[in-house]
């Protein structure tokens, strides 16, 4: 009987990661059909691939996915960390007010944020476009930097750091000599997740650059719109497989480095 | 010590600019407008159009939709958490790990699949013809549009309830066990108790961005379907009306905070110190 309900368990499971994965397995196997279909195999070919690389619209949106991705990330990642050691120091009101106000960005709709970042282009006249695309992923990114860099410094002891200046090291060099190295496991994590956020995103830029300028997102959603596009199909199969090989190379570090550990334990 | 505040002074200026005073201008393109002599008023109108019947038609549609959803998600991914609890913690966390991974692949991507999938002409229908139950149309219909809505928000009701399970202290479990409660039981009026925070986490990660979404409805439910989140795209991208927009987001965003100021008082109600 309990070997049955264990059973039931495991298909359940099963049956649910079919689920998830069906459309992407669907789009991998026809990205590799020469036929325009996604009925009937017509036989095996990789020219789909071969015309993703020289689609210029596609390469373009790529590009611009990638370069707001990195330096989206990297400005989030300098201010966010500065930031958070500032406000650390916060008294205890303005310290609430100021975190509060930072949640807003990752609490609200994303189509409000969207929205409310369109209207400060709109209003002070600024053409929308790459730099307004950028300037709003920077914005939605640093609270994501900030709330992982946060409790890292609130567990961190403060005498080191007066330690430091005690010795003669100016404020500046403390920081980066004393502070920043206890906040590298918290820097690291958010800027990860700033850059999956920020390749991630499509209704913000959608908003933000009224369409004007394609990132990958905005570039799926108006081919979806308009019907089944192989291309996209050997993109879909790239990104999952690029997807697949970071997650399995960033789990193997993570169990060697735990590995690593005990094995100190243990000398 | 107290010159290390203003380092974070980039980020307040930064803030206020670009956090503080967008939000503030969907208030004042709601509410103000320029009069015949060109002076700046105060006005209603913005607000009573986004109140109006047809607007308020579509906002209870979106409500009703990403209710269901929520209420879906939370019935298959609650038995799915619960089981993947109940496997080996390694195994269980792996699992875990396989239903996020779809994830981090563009959610568009996955929707524009389900429209091959569910088209007339899709692989669903061929299969459903040579099992010889007919072909039905299913793309550009409201289930089409729940279907997606519950395929894209799973993985976001699984994760919180899921992590709410592995941090139930197995002491717990095993005392109630030892003081006679059967299987239901100590599920019933331990684990679950235990795990409403997840729940409630994983209600307000679903309920939200169901209720302001247009790309699934819009790939999926075409022109039959409009929710919320397909107007405010149509005042802003198509009619360029940035007022009626404006209002029409404040409208949602009183919404959105309503339910959710609903949810945690239901769950102060229902089981006091459950959360």
């Amino acid at each position: 009987m309990t070997k049955f309900i264990n059973f039931c368990k495991r298909f359940y499971l099963a049956i649910l990661l079919i689920f998830i994965y069906l459309p992407i397995f669907v789009l991998m196997i026809f990205s590799f059909n020469s036929g325009k279909s996604m009925v009937k195999w017509n036989g095996f070919t990789l020219s789909w691939y071969q015309k993703l690389f020289t689609n210029p619209l596609i390469l373009n949106s790529i590009w611009v996915t990638v370069s707001i991705a990195v330096i989206s990330s990297i400005v989030a990642t300098v201010v966010g960390t500065l930031a958070a050691i500032g406000i650390n120091d916060f008294k205890k009101l303005s310290k609430s007010l100021v975190i509060n106000i930072t949640q807003i960005p990752m609490v609200n709709a994303d189509i409000v944020t969207g929205i409310s970042l369109l209207l400060f282009f709109i209003f002070l006249k600024i053409p929308r476009g790459y730099g307004t695309m950028l300037i709003s992923h920077i914005m939605f990114n640093i609270p994501y930097v900030i709330f992982s860099v946060m409790p890292r410094l609130r567990g961190m002891d403060k005498n080191l750091y007066e330690a430091a200046l005690d010795m003669g090291a100016t404020p500046a060099y403390a920081i980066r000599k004393v502070i920043i190295p206890q906040l590298m496991p918290g820097i690291v994590s958010g800027f990860i997740m700033a850059f999956t956020m920020s390749f991630d995103d499509f209704v913000i830029s959608f908003f933000a650059s009224q369409g004007i300028v394609s990132n990958l997102s905005i570039y799926i959603y108006s081919m979806a719109k308009v019907g089944i596009n192989p291309e996209i199909n050997a993109l879909s199969t790239i990104m999952f497989i690029i997807v697949v090989t970071l997650l399995v190379i960033i789990n193997i570090r993570s169990i060697r480095q735990q590995n690593v550990r005990q094995a100190r334990i243990k000398k | 010590m107290n010159k290390r505040k203003y380092i974070a002074a980039p980020y307040l200026v930064w803030m206020v600019i670009f956090t503080v005073i967008p939000l503030l201008l969907i208030l004042f393109y709601a509410f103000i407008t320029r009069a015949e002599s060109g002076a700046l008023i105060l006005t209603d109108k913005y607000i009573k159009s986004a109140l109006s019947g047809s607007s308020m038609s579509v906002l209870l549609l979106s409500m009703e939709y990403a209710l269901i959803t929520t209420v879906l998600c939370l019935l298959l991914a609650y038995p799915a958490a619960l089981f993947l609890w109940q496997l080996k913690s390694r195994i269980g966390s792996i699992v875990n790990l396989l239903f996020m991974l779809p994830m981090w692949m563009n959610f568009l991507l996955r929707t524009y699949a389900w429209r091959a999938i569910l088209d007339s002409n899709g692989p669903l229908n061929k299969l459903l013809q040579t099992l010889g139950l007919g072909s039905h149309r299913m793309l550009y219909t409201e289930g089409a549009v729940l279907f997606g809505l519950v395929y894209n928000f799973l993985p976001f009701m699984l994760l919180p309830i899921y992590t709410s399970f592995t941090k139930i202290d197995n002491s717990l479990v095993q005392a109630a066990e030892d003081l006679g409660a059967n299987r239901w039981q100590t599920l019933l009026r331990v684990v679950f108790p235990l795990t409403k925070p997840g729940i409630i986490t994983g209600i307000t990660m679903v309920f939200m961005p169901a209720v302001s979404t247009f790309v699934i409805s819009r790939l999926l439910g075409g022109s039959q379907t409009m929710m919320f989140g397909d107007l405010l795209e149509n005042n802003f991208m198509l009619l360029k009306d940035w007022n009626t927009g404006s209002a029409l987001a404040i409208v949602m965003m009183i919404m959105m905070l309503l339910s959710m100021a609903l949810v945690r008082k239901s769950d102060d109600d229902l089981i006091p110190g459950g959360g």
